[in-house]
């Protein structure tokens, strides 16, 4: 690990005026430490944000929103009764995502803003455009099950590995910052960058400019008792996803009234296609009308290198995620949370 | 440049000037403490070897720079028995073997603490395997720490009963 110096301001204009090129924001650490003993990151400056007042609260605001501080921790907004009631894929992600211990640590706001796990980002001696814009990407001719296979370019082929951003995206999320330009709104669909020939701007955020909340819609508690968040990974644990799906249907006399589908570990950010959520619009739910949406939902997808089982198994994991849905929220958070095996993965 | 920190560890105030920002709890812990129970497993939170409570709360030392502890109050694996009185995870890991090396222990029974203070796995088998995932044993000793996690879990919840009684 690099020689860092380390601050620990107390105001969130304190913080971002403490910013200058090279510094980090410090939350759980769960992240930015990993790649700080890596190699792969090397801060001259952390700013320690995790005392900062007033953004480690979830509250719903009076026009009926839900507002989520960036400070409040994975475990805490999974296990909040009134949240996982009103946003139950939400929980089952965070539920599904790392180990206790992390997901103690781990705070929102860290949440959006983890990096890839391309093995190739994180070893500091292979080269990676993102880590090291222009230095090339190893993982082309490497190791290249676990990576994209839409909206990646020759540049970076890197997913996104977050299990939070997928249902934050299929229910229309709102980042808050604030930065030295002041306070914004920012959509999360517009928050993670695909990369393009500039994968190391991964995000929209501005240098220096800081999460503050994630806001979700009032109406976004509308799909609560028909919604799922599914996972595949190699084991059924503390395990990134291969590919995750976020369904949420809303059911008016048997007919599919509103549908929202992302997908996740297929791209750059999570993955939201708005045709496939449309043409359920007044059917009947069913396996062959969800088939069809996840048809739609992997359109354009092409592999980047040995991973075109990825394809079909998003596809297969879309159309089980909205039968999951249809088929109802269970009423507890299931033993193995987000997974095919168990007793709640049965449709 | 240093860091004069003050946390309080197995319920001792430990007063620490830390001369570089880099330092883990987990080093704090093993090289300045003389508290050597916390292990170094892969030292990246992937192991849980290093798990400690810091305020009530389950963590990966590894991951948690000591200088964001100032005022924080940590718990290891040395301050959990009360004299030769083994917390009621320690006991139920012994009758239960719960081990076989031993290297991960300490881990386990700290994130085994956590686990029931949290709350959510009760004495489900399945639940306590998935609450647990966060700790690796090599020796693959996973059986007998479910059930030591679900005999502490009852053995727990029975003396709350009694003490409210």
């Amino acid at each position: 690990m690099n020689l860092f110096d380390y601050i620990r301001p107390t105001s969130v204009s304190d913080a971002i005026a403490a910013w200058q090129p090279g510094a980090a924001y410090l939350g759980g650490g769960t992240n930015l430490v990993d790649l700080m003993k890596t190699g792969a990151l090397r801060p001259g400056t952390v700013i320690d944000i995790t005392r900062l007042p007033g953004v480690d609260r979830i509250e719903t605001l009076p026009n009926g929103s839900t507002r989520i501080g960036t400070l409040v921790r994975n475990s805490d907004l999974a296990h909040d009764p009134d949240f996982a009631m009103a946003f139950p894929m939400v929980a089952e992600a965070l539920a599904s995502g790392a180990s206790g211990q992390l997901r103690n640590a781990a705070t929102l706001g860290g949440n959006l803003l983890q990096r890839t796990r391309c093995a190739y980002f994180q070893d500091p001696h292979s080269a990676c455009n993102r880590r090291f814009p222009g230095a090339g990407c190893d993982a082309r001719n490497g190791d290249s099950d676990n990576h994209a296979i839409l909206g990646w370019s020759d540049a970076c082929t890197a997913t996104n590995p977050s299990d939070l951003c997928v249902p934050l995206m299929a229910l229309d999320a709102v980042v808050e910052t604030q930065g030295p330009q002041g306070k914004r709104d920012i959509a999360l669909a517009d928050f993670h960058h695909l990369p393009g020939a500039a994968p190391h701007q991964e995000t929209a955020l501005e240098p220096g400019e800081l999460i503050l909340a994630i806001r979700l819609p009032a109406n976004a508690t509308a799909s609560r008792h028909n919604s799922r968040y599914l996972k595949v990974r190699e084991r059924t644990s503390f395990a990134f996803a291969l590919v995750s799906a976020a369904a949420a249907l809303q059911l008016e006399n048997g007919r599919i009234s509103a549908a929202c589908l992302a997908l996740g570990g297929v791209a750059a950010k999570p993955w939201r296609v708005p045709a496939a959520e449309k043409l359920m619009l007044g059917q009947i739910p069913g396996a062959d009308l969800f088939r069809r949406a996840a048809e739609v939902a992997l359109e354009g997808a092409v592999p980047s290198g040995d991973n075109g089982f990825k394809i079909d198994l998003a596809r297969r994991t879309a159309a089980r995620a909205l039968a999951l849905a249809a088929a109802g929220t269970p009423a507890q958070m299931p033993a193995l949370p987000a997974s095919v095996f168990g007793e709640s993965a049965h449709v | 440049m240093s860091y004069p920190i003050s946390l309080t560890v197995n319920g001792l105030r430990r007063d620490v000037t830390l001369e570089d920002a880099r330092v883990t709890l987990l080093d704090l812990l093993r090289e300045r403490l003389a508290l050597p129970g916390t292990k170094k497993g892969c030292d990246r939170g992937q192991c849980g070897a290093c798990t400690v409570l810091i305020d009530g709360r389950r963590i990966n030392s590894c991951l948690t720079l000591a200088v964001t502890l100032d005022g924080a109050e940590v718990i290891t694996i040395e301050g959990l028995a009360n004299g030769d009185m083994l917390h009621p995870v320690q006991a139920a890991f012994v009758e239960q073997d719960g081990f076989q090396c031993g290297y991960c222990t300490p881990g386990q029974i700290m994130s085994a603490v956590g686990l029931i203070a949290e709350g959510h796995a009760g004495t489900d088998p399945e639940r306590i395997r998935e609450g647990m995932s966060g700790n690796l044993c090599r020796c693959a000793a996973y059986h007998g720490i479910t059930r030591a996690v679900s005999d502490a879990t009852r053995r727990m919840a029975e003396d709350k009963t009694k003490a409210s009684a």
